[in-house]
């Protein structure tokens, strides 16, 4: 299978019940997949007319009690900015598949890159944080769509699957069976007493009650308070933006996903993710078997940034190395968390994956320098 | 019934807002329905339309500007017993036209109301889609130099079953908006409405004026002749039940064997309209059938029909993690376009390279052993190239049994291409090789 038919895979077995979509390369085969599947589960898929109505017809749904996602590259991102927003400050649960290419702009539709790092977790208005899950293939994008759903329900926010074309279309076997199926999480639906669509518990998340349903619910993309009319008193403003950031930054251990692979004396870290981390994990294999010390780090949480998991994985070494298919945009977040070491950076976004090879020139140049 | 209006908000329009009779006109009509509050989504976007949700007690959903029919489309269609009102103004109009548009072709029950005051009351008395050119507006004189869309023109155009246009002091407004309520598809009522805090200072219209504005630009009163059809949300839910399950996703039992320890790549360099991606993909389920860790990589043009078509398919006997080819094992030869794609892997060749090269196909030069192959002199189409090729691609890379890759074929391919498809395997498998077998 490919990573995006992992995609659908994963979102039926999370209990998604609505897909919107446009169609766009390389995002198009899941529009396709779900079409296949959930019609006849009694879900629905809408090919809407746009970027802003797939993403708005999700919204719409997933306050009306579906699970619901939604799945794009980059420009259809673009366009998508403003109601991530929305699902951000009005806590709906949606689940972002982001198969990004080769960028900016239109780029090169059949060429992949990972340049739209930090677009998923900045790329909206007001700056609140989302969740942003990276897979290195197609076992991940099943794992991580379903964990992907199970926090989006439990959060109450966006969570992007990042992707890119080199995992969304290149096919390969995949032992199912070996597969890490995580337990389904539903959202917290509220039980008794009057309901107040935005008042939260010391998690942080409200309890949620569907819009269409018996009881009468009020949703709004504008600032609000517990009640879900709009306000312009600071402390009501001030306590929601600090909860809307509290209740995702907080449960980062919760879910920072990560493969580790440690090296005893080794004096250099490599950190990857994606499609990149592939091509590291064979440079690894290679450096060590050349008598490099080497200790990998594959991030799968992108977003909030898995600090303790950084901090932990550098502890030994006295320099990082950083590759990512950009031209610089994870490392940032790395330098800032492992300050002062040195971190060091290479980065392709020419549209082919980069080769084992390049990774271990360059961690050889990194580490005599 | 009772009112379903909000009593803990009561409206906050300026004084004289055409928007406040719209209000009660809407709610009217909720009670000659009968409806609950929790019967009813009020679906709003931005600016002083976007207010409206909260003046009811129903349940509400208020997004960003002209996108609210999208998000009333998702309600709708998760929750079909819902009776969903969209209302935007003519700024939402404008901004959302595409949405607009694709809701008249779609035609679920949803009713919108445009709640026409020919400005962006909000954010200054700007011109929107909807003023008139001898207005005088927030937006100079720009409003001159275009024409004003007609909503109802428009939609009826885009398929709307069910347009209305009336002033907002018209008699049957509430009868109009209960027949809108009632229709079962997408019903449009565009309110022609007052707008006191921007438009009116400079632009001095009454009530009358307004009535007189509708019966020019003509009065709507409900079903559009021809525009009559199959409601969305019933017509999904009807080909839903018929859907049939169509993924299979049982896995693969391996069963046959291949001859391959470590990785062995294999480029197909093709062009558009040669089953190169097929024969990748049957090379990969061979490989798959016989226990095989695969990955198939694919490049063709976008313009599907024309230029290179490449797959990349690497076979391993050990778990592969860099699923790109740095050195390739095997090229397999087929159109100048696939060769012109890969310019730079002749120079990664080594004399182990196995090159099945179209005799036709010019390529540069490298290091590998070439198995020059006269397709033409073969009369094998050009369509036929790439799956005669795994014949000759088993044989002289011993990876597969010519008889494993047939029965692979014969499992995998669809019933039409099979016959064919293992005639061109035994043929291609019969071509002499560049050197002796290893099998």
């Amino acid at each position: 299978m490919d990573g995006n038919e992992a995609v659908v895979q994963g979102a039926v077995y999370a209990g998604c019940r609505f897909f919107a979509g446009y169609p766009i390369t390389p995002a198009s085969t899941i529009l396709s997949g779900m079409l296949n599947v959930l019609p006849p589960l009694g879900g629905i898929v809408l090919q809407a007319e746009d970027e802003m109505a797939s993403i708005g017809a999700c919204l719409g749904a997933s306050m009306a009690g579906l699970k619901a996602m939604t799945a794009t590259s980059g420009p259809g991102l673009s366009l998508y900015s403003e109601n991530i927003s929305f699902a951000v400050g009005s806590e709906i649960p949606l689940v972002i598949v982001h198969v990004m290419r080769q960028g900016p702009s239109t780029g090169a539709a059949t060429r992949g890159a990972d340049g739209d790092v930090h677009f998923m977790r900045w790329g909206h208005s007001g700056g609140l944080p989302v969740v942003v899950l990276a897979p290195t293939g197609p076992a991940d994008c099943f794992t991580l769509t379903v964990h992907a759903f199970n926090l989006a329900e439990r959060l109450r926010c966006p969570v992007f699957v990042a992707s890119s074309k080199d995992i969304a279309m290149t096919r390969e076997t995949v032992d199912m069976e070996r597969v890490e199926k995580p337990p389904v999480v539903d959202r917290k639906t509220h039980a008794k007493g009057p309901f107040l669509p935005f008042e939260a518990g010391p998690s942080g998340v409200p309890a949620f009650l569907p819009i269409g349903g018996p009881v009468p619910v009020r949703q709004t993309s504008s600032m609000h308070g517990p009640d879900g009319y709009i306000t312009t008193n600071p402390e009501v403003i001030q306590s929601l933006v600090e909860r809307l950031q509290y209740k995702v930054e907080s449960q980062i251990d919760t879910f920072s996903f990560y493969d580790w692979d440690p090296q005893p004396g080794a004096s250099m870290l490599l950190v990857a993710y994606g499609i990149t981390a592939r091509s590291a994990r064979e440079a690894v294999l290679r450096l060590r078997a050349r008598g490099h010390g080497v200790s990998f780090l594959v991030l799968k949480t992108l977003w909030p940034v898995p600090e303790k998991v950084l901090l932990s994985a550098a502890e030994a070494v006295h320099k990082v190395m950083v590759v990512e298919a950009n031209l610089g945009q994870y490392v940032h977040e790395v330098r800032r968390v492992v300050c002062p070491k040195p971190v060091h950076f290479f980065g392709l976004m020419c549209g082919r994956m980069m080769t084992p090879e390049e990774i271990v020139q360059e961690v050889i140049r990194a580490q005599s320098s | 019934m009772p009112s379903l209006l909000n009593p803990s908000r009561p409206p906050v329009f300026c004084p004289g807002c055409s928007h406040e009779r719209s209000l009660h006109a809407l709610d009217k009509a909720f009670q000659r329905l009968h409806r609950q509050p929790h019967e009813v989504v009020i679906v709003s976007d931005i600016g002083c339309s976007g207010l409206f949700d909260v003046f009811f007690a129903t349940h509400a959903f208020h997004g960003l500007h002209g996108r609210a029919l999208t998000y009333a489309t998702g309600i709708k269609l998760a929750q079909p017993h819902a009776t969903v009102v969209a209302v935007m103004g003519d700024g939402g109009v404008g901004i959302g036209g595409a949405h607009v548009l694709a809701a008249c072709r779609r035609n679920l029950d949803l009713t919108l109301l445009v709640l026409n005051n020919f400005n962006f009351g909000m954010t200054g008395g700007q011109a929107s889609c909807t003023t008139p050119q001898d207005a005088h507006t927030g937006s100079a004189f720009l409003n001159t130099l275009e024409t004003p869309l007609d909503v109802c023109r428009t939609v009826a155009a885009a398929g709307a079953p069910f347009v209305v246009r009336r002033s907002v002091y018209s008699q049957d407004l509430v009868e109009k908006l209960l027949e809108a309520l009632r229709y079962p598809g997408f019903a449009v009522v565009d309110i022609w409405g007052l707008c006191p805090g921007r438009y009116l200072k400079a632009n001095p219209i009454s009530p009358k004026d307004m009535d007189g504005m509708v019966a020019r630009a003509g009065v709507w009163d409900g079903v559009v002749a021809g525009n009559e059809r199959r409601e969305y949300g019933s017509a999904y839910a009807e080909h839903r039940g018929h859907a049939p399950f169509v993924e299979d996703w049982k896995g693969i039992e391996a069963q046959g064997r291949a001859n391959l320890v470590g990785r062995h790549g294999t480029l197909f360099l093709g062009a558009a309209g040669e089953r190169v991606l097929s024969a990748g993909n049957l090379w990969a389920m061979a490989a798959v059938r016989a226990g095989l860790h695969v990955t198939q990589k694919s490049d063709y043009n976008i313009t599907v029909m024309r230029g290179p078509s490449i797959a990349e398919v690497l076979l391993s006997s050990d778990p592969i993690d860099y699923p790109g080819i740095e050195e390739p094992d095997a090229v397999v030869v087929l159109a100048r376009e696939g060769v012109e794609r890969m310019a730079q892997i002749w120079n990664r060749l080594s004399e182990r390279t196995l090159v099945i090269q179209a005799a036709d196909v010019p390529v540069p030069k490298h290091a590998g052993r070439t198995l020059m192959v006269d397709f033409k002199a073969l009369d094998i189409a050009r369509k036929n190239r790439a799956m005669a090729s795994l014949g000759m691609l088993a044989r002289w890379t011993g990876i597969f049994s010519i008889e494993d890759l047939v029965q692979a074929a014969a499992a995998t391919l669809a019933p039409s291409q099979r016959d064919g498809a293992l005639q061109l395997l035994r043929q291609g498998a019969a071509v002499p090789g560049p050197g002796s077998p290893r099998k």
